[in-house]
């Protein structure tokens, strides 16, 4: 057994138990998409054009539901510190966790995530590219918001946090995202969005360890 | 000149004229400009209001040069480990917040009269700037949270550098996402096909602000100096 | 790789805050000696463990790791050689006490069999499958004993291992240090207590 693995279980376990686990980030997702239709009401024209934008603002919100533990609990419980005396380098470790934060909460959030933008009214043919986008994306959001969530642990407040400095980040992963499922919707040429979208979860990938690692010897020095 | 100014001594020796100074030209500037501008003639499709463009562009472009700053202060520091640079970048934060507000609120008054809406989404050039400005917000909070002052500093540059790296996608995208949308996008007098008559007033404008923001960096930072220096005083103080 | 032979610290100042701690302290220990480092609290004896293991940068002078050859990769040794306990145990409460047993030694290179036996040895046998969160604080402590026992490193860093240990946990537990420097290992701890083997104190003062 690789280190990887060996570390991809033990984070997949934790990222299945952190906070109440799918349950309550998939619940999470289910009722901000509940709430849009009760606050700007219940007219299927208006519901169906915002159907896709609506289940995709809830994914970027439920995604960093949990991302305040990600770090935290194993900085606080000294883990962290075991684990950083191990086989593979900080940055490698960082990726491993987010990957596990992926699979944990943003993968069964793409598999939530059609079912919500059809509820609300999205035509039936989108499903299948907002799952992708929902899967795609959530790469970025987990990325991104785990540099958010190792950022924080040297702050008093950690959730609230995160969620300020994570979001206006993720502008691009939404707009590319969004533009893919409406240009589809409509009809017209969607992959531009798709693929800009995987560039960014890409970069997201190659780049954020680095910063998850600097900001975790941070808080540990 | 850079390698002068970091040693403290000599940058506290040159901030102390060179803050007033700057901030003289930036008046003189700023007046000149906008007594330009009063004199231009209304425009022909916006008419008056046209006027509301040389305080607002130059503060959308200030704002995008104070985040250059702190994403130039924070590297510097990250790199180099050097306390004047993280000084600088501390103080560099609320400013850029500053001119960001001041580029969004002078933007705001203008949509009004010209598409009847106090916020327009079809603007990519002032959807980018509300974005900018969350991100400064998103730096200062983060520093405000941390209580030590050497891991506040590099947690901001991270975050300052990982901001820097996403700004280009963020306009990117936005401009990007605007053209989707052509129906509802507005085009806006502005770039190459600006008459001279408006052009000048604007880069006067423009450089004024830049000299603003200048003077008000370096004295915010003489004065994040002083306050570590009382720092340091009062810690030496109760140890000894 | 070679093994660690030595470790040296030369001349090292850390900083807390803007405060300057240990002031350029020297002391070295070789295969199969222990360290005490005394002091009082807030001296920097929980600082110094962390530098030796590679968490915090020293202000001026020098870590270093010798083998049979010379200096070794101050980061490959950490990573290879060193283990941290810690005030905090690093215990995820949510997890059996098997699956962090296992996954700790083999984290740190070890068989993941001589786990869950020195766990047996040391009365954990019943509480192997019960979540972390229901063990006591003396329970907790003897599973990071055998995550220590089970991990194959030669450099052992020690906050204060002695605290929380009963008079019969602590013969036991200078057996098991004793054990370990006969092996060849360095052991290097900061304590308030006399450790219970004979060790070099460096004393540091605040």
């Amino acid at each position: 057994m690789t280190p990887h693995s060996t570390l991809f279980r033990r984070e997949l376990s934790l990222a299945w138990a952190r906070g109440g686990g799918p349950l309550l980030t998939v619940g999470f997702f289910a009722s901000v998409c509940l709430m849009v239709p009760l606050s700007i009401g219940a007219a299927p024209g208006r519901l169906s054009a915002v159907a896709g934008g609506i289940t995709w603002v809830g994914l970027a919100l439920a995604s960093l539901l949990s991302l305040d533990r990600l770090f935290e609990r194993d900085f606080e419980s000294g883990a962290l510190d075991l684990v950083n005396l191990g086989p593979l380098p900080l940055e490698t470790i960082c990726a491993v966790k987010c990957a596990a934060q992926w699979l944990a909460s943003c993968a069964p959030l793409a598999l939530a995530a059609p079912v919500a933008a059809i509820g609300l009214g999205a035509k039936v043919e989108t499903a299948g590219l907002i799952a992708l986008t929902a899967a795609i994306g959530g790469v970025a959001f987990a990325f991104v918001g785990g540099a958010g969530a190792a950022l924080a642990l040297v702050s008093r407040r950690g959730g609230v946090l995160i969620a300020l400095i994570v979001l206006p980040l993720l502008t691009p992963p939404v707009i590319f995202g969004g533009a893919a499922i409406a240009n589809f919707a409509a009809g017209l040429p969607w992959t531009t969005g798709l693929i800009l979208l995987t560039a960014y979860a890409l970069a997201a990938v190659a780049l954020t360890p680095f910063a998850m690692a600097g900001a975790c010897r941070n808080a540990l020095s | 000149m850079i390698a002068t100014l970091a040693n403290p001594l000599k940058f506290m020796a040159f901030s102390r004229w060179a803050a007033p100074a700057l901030g003289v030209v930036a008046a003189i500037l700023i007046g000149w400009g906008l007594a330009l501008g009063l004199a231009a003639p209304p425009d022909y499709q916006q008419g008056e209001t046209v006027r509301i463009m040389f305080v607002h562009v130059p503060a959308a472009w200030v704002s995008m040069l104070a985040y250059a700053c702190l994403g130039a202060a924070s590297f510097v520091s990250l790199v180099f480990r050097h306390a004047l640079a993280d000084a600088a970048a501390r103080a560099v934060a609320p400013l850029g917040a500053m001119f960001t507000a001041m580029a969004l609120i002078t933007g705001s008054l203008w949509g009004r009269p010209m598409w009847g809406a106090w916020w327009v989404w079809g603007d990519a050039r002032l959807v980018s700037v509300l974005v900018l400005f969350l991100l400064f917000v998103g730096y200062i909070a983060l520093r405000a949270s941390i209580e030590d002052e050497v891991k506040a500093a590099r947690a901001a540059e991270i975050l300052a550098l990982i901001g820097l790296i996403n700004l280009p996608v963020i306009k990117f995208s936005v401009n990007w996402w605007n053209t989707l949308h052509q129906g509802e996008s507005i085009m806006r007098a502005g770039g190459s096909t600006l008459a001279p008559v408006y052009l000048l007033p604007l880069l006067l404008v423009g450089a004024g602000y830049s000299a603003a923001f200048g003077a008000l960096w370096l004295a915010r930072t003489r004065g994040e100096v002083w306050r570590r220096r009382g720092a340091s005083l009062t810690l030496q103080a109760a140890l000894s | 790789m070679t093994a660690l032979e030595r470790l040296e610290v030369a001349a090292v100042t850390l900083q807390r805050g803007a405060r300057a701690l240990l002031g350029g302290l020297s002391f070295d220990a070789v295969a199969g000696e222990a360290v005490a480092i005394t002091g009082a609290n807030g001296a920097g004896k929980t600082s110094l463990l962390r530098a030796i293991a590679g968490f915090t940068r020293p202000v001026s002078g020098q870590i270093r790791f010798l083998g049979a050859d010379g200096e070794l990769d101050a980061d490959a040794t950490r990573r290879e050689e060193c283990h941290l306990v810690g005030h905090a145990d690093g215990l995820a409460v949510g997890r059996t006490v098997r699956e962090e047993l296992v996954f700790a030694v083999r984290w740190t290179g070890g068989d993941a069999t001589a786990a869950i036996d020195g766990a047996r040895r040391l009365g954990l046998e019943r509480l192997l499958d019960l979540p972390v969160r229901h063990l006591s604080a003396g329970q907790r402590r003897r599973v990071v004993l055998v995550r220590l026992i089970a991990a194959p490193r030669r450099l052992w860093l020690l906050d204060e291992p002695l605290t929380p240990l009963d008079a019969d946990s602590r013969a036991h537990f200078g057996e098991i240090m004793s054990a370990h420097l006969a092996g060849g290992g360095v052991i290097v701890a900061a304590v308030h207590d006399p450790l219970p083997i004979s060790a070099r104190t460096v004393a540091i003062s605040g």
